[in-house]
């Protein structure tokens, strides 16, 4: 009998499956497509304080194997989340995670003490969006500064903490545990990679922003090299991020050191791709004589 | 509960002008095959490209879905290599559609490739319809929109057929009750300024999109009543509601 439940930070996940922030919406539109209840849990888009109607001009530009985006974190803010959607997601029966971005500390202090009075199940810190001017990911390159967040919102935040971190910090193990030192109960590993894509016709950049953020494929062995690297430094669970289209992708993560994975991209290259990959990700075990994650994970 | 993207086969792909494609596939769904305006993500690949790529319905008939496309890319040029027979995923219907509920004399403007959802909404309109059709310098689809309409009106940009210049030109909206369009934003955006807030006017919108059903945000645009996904939100619009220049 095959197992895949995990526990992160005393919250039980009924599979290693999450769907990543901004990849997913709320979940409406999936579940038009399969019951989202099948998920391990739910990343939601990143939440800021006050609503946000993004960024301007292209949004989206696909390269070889990956896809640009430069949403801006387009969201309904924090209040009208905890109204309008709330209420549904908890009404799935899986985790969900809300993920949390700020321009300034006092902000992601604010939005984690409203999430307090919510059954949340857990925050995600997102101190790693590359596609906003600022805050994003200005916390999330120097470990100092990073810590600094971390420890302002564990004094306040009561739901288990995971931290979201950026491929583009200095030193992604030193950024780790001056996470985990901070107060981080668990780590996301990793956002976006920060990237460049240029019009030769236009003679100018396709964003606005001038640089946006890289995901898919091709950022996999990148972020998997990371998840190995972070998982061996630290004590706290892993969550990996990063290019996973099938099942393999997830056992590659899980081999590597991770306890669960956030697939994003993908849900935009099919809709059922999360439900594919637990379903994947069973057989696989059945198939290979494994019955729980904890025998794979971190082999590598 | 929808079935997400699904393998069909390819009954035509037929070149019909230079790098205008039309294809045709069989769908066996047990529900709609869709209505005027709506569209289907297609791909005949795996991740290479990543995404899917969105094109309007131009025609149904029986289990026959035809869409047309103009080669702009690695995309659409995969596409245009696809034979009868060979298989293609598709997800959809997606998006809204035309609302087929008007009266008196409409007007259908189409540009470019903009084409497709204004044939399917002139053989579904039950009004007595002016099809306005702006092409670069080849024309197509004439022959099929002719027998649903009152009168066509052509423009080439090179004068090769009908009028010489936009087709933006040529309409005179004081002629309508209704309007509907797709096309190049800057030709919408004609459009509806020259209908005023006289005239009711009903556009297509196009944006870049990764996931067609409402995930990504990537195709979010602005309108009078906040940010709208054109997959989900869209692709039809009331004209008046969109800012063309954001």
């Amino acid at each position: 009998m095959i197992d895949t439940k995990v526990n992160i930070a005393g919250v039980e996940f009924k599979n290693p499956v999450i769907a990543a922030s901004g990849t997913f919406g709320f979940g409406r539109e999936f579940l038009e497509y399969f019951p989202i209840s099948k998920l391990g849990g739910l990343s939601t888009k990143g939440l800021t304080l006050r609503q946000r109607e993004g960024n301007k001009g292209v949004r989206i530009h696909e390269t070889t194997g990956g896809i640009m985006n430069s949403i801006g974190l387009q969201n309904p803010g924090i209040d009208a989340f905890i109204e309008e959607e709330l209420p549904f997601l908890h009404s799935q029966d899986t985790v969900i995670i809300a993920n949390v971005s700020g321009n300034t500390i006092e902000e992601y202090v604010i939005s984690v003490e409203k999430l307090n009075q919510t059954d949340i199940d857990m925050i995600e810190l997102n101190i790693s969006c590359p596609n906003v001017k600022e805050g994003g990911i200005s916390f999330g390159t120097k470990a100092e500064i990073a810590s600094n967040v971390v420890t302002q919102v564990r004094k306040v935040c009561k739901k288990p903490l995971i931290v979201k971190l950026s491929p583009s910090a200095e030193n992604i193990v030193e950024m780790a545990e001056s996470c985990v030192e901070a107060g981080a109960d668990a780590l996301s590993l990793v956002n976006t990679f920060p990237a460049l894509a240029v019009d030769i016709s236009k003679k100018k950049a396709i964003f606005d922003n001038i640089t946006a953020g890289l995901s898919g494929p091709c950022i996999k062995p990148i972020a998997l090299r990371m998840v190995y690297e972070v998982s061996k430094a630290v004590d706290v669970p892993i969550i990996g991020i990063g290019g996973i289209m099938g099942y393999r992708d997830a056992i590659e993560y899980i081999m590597a050191g991770a306890w669960a994975v956030q697939v994003g991209t993908a849900n935009f290259i099919n809709p059922k791709a999360c439900v594919e990959i637990i379903e994947g990700i069973e057989e696989y075990l059945q198939k290979e004589g494994i019955s729980t994650l904890e025998e794979i994970r971190g082999i590598i | 509960m929808k079935e997400g993207y699904r393998e069909v086969d390819i009954s035509s792909n037929t070149e019909i002008a230079k790098d205008i494609f039309e294809l045709k596939v069989q769908i066996e769904f047990n529900d709609s095959l869709g209505d005027p305006g709506q569209f289907y993500m297609l791909r005949s690949w795996d991740f290479d490209p990543l995404l899917s790529r969105p094109f309007s319905i131009c025609n149904i008939e029986g289990n026959v879905v035809t869409f047309l496309y103009k080669i702009v890319g690695r995309g659409t040029n995969y596409l245009s290599k696809l034979k009868p027979k060979d298989k293609l995923k598709v997800l959809g219907p997606l998006g809204n559609g035309f609302n087929l509920n008007v009266n008196g004399k409409v007007a259908l403007i189409s540009g470019g490739i903009g084409i497709p959802p204004m044939i399917y909404l002139a053989k579904k309109l039950s009004a007595e319809i002016d099809f306005y059709a702006g092409f670069t310098n080849e024309v197509y689809y004439m022959h099929y929109v002719q027998k649903y309409v009152n009168k066509i009106y052509i423009t080439t940009e090179d004068g090769s057929t009908g009028q010489k210049g936009f087709i933006t030109d040529i309409f005179r909206p004081e002629k309508y009750d209704v309007v509907f369009t797709c096309g190049p934003s800057a030709m919408m955006k004609k459009v509806v300024e020259k209908c005023e807030n006289m005239i009711p006017v009903f556009v297509s919108m196009e944006s870049i999109m990764a996931c067609g059903m409402g995930a990504c945000l990537g195709c979010s645009i602005k309108t009078k009543s906040g940010m709208k996904r054109v997959c989900k939100g869209g692709p039809v619009f009331e004209g008046r509601e969109v800012f063309f220049d954001d």
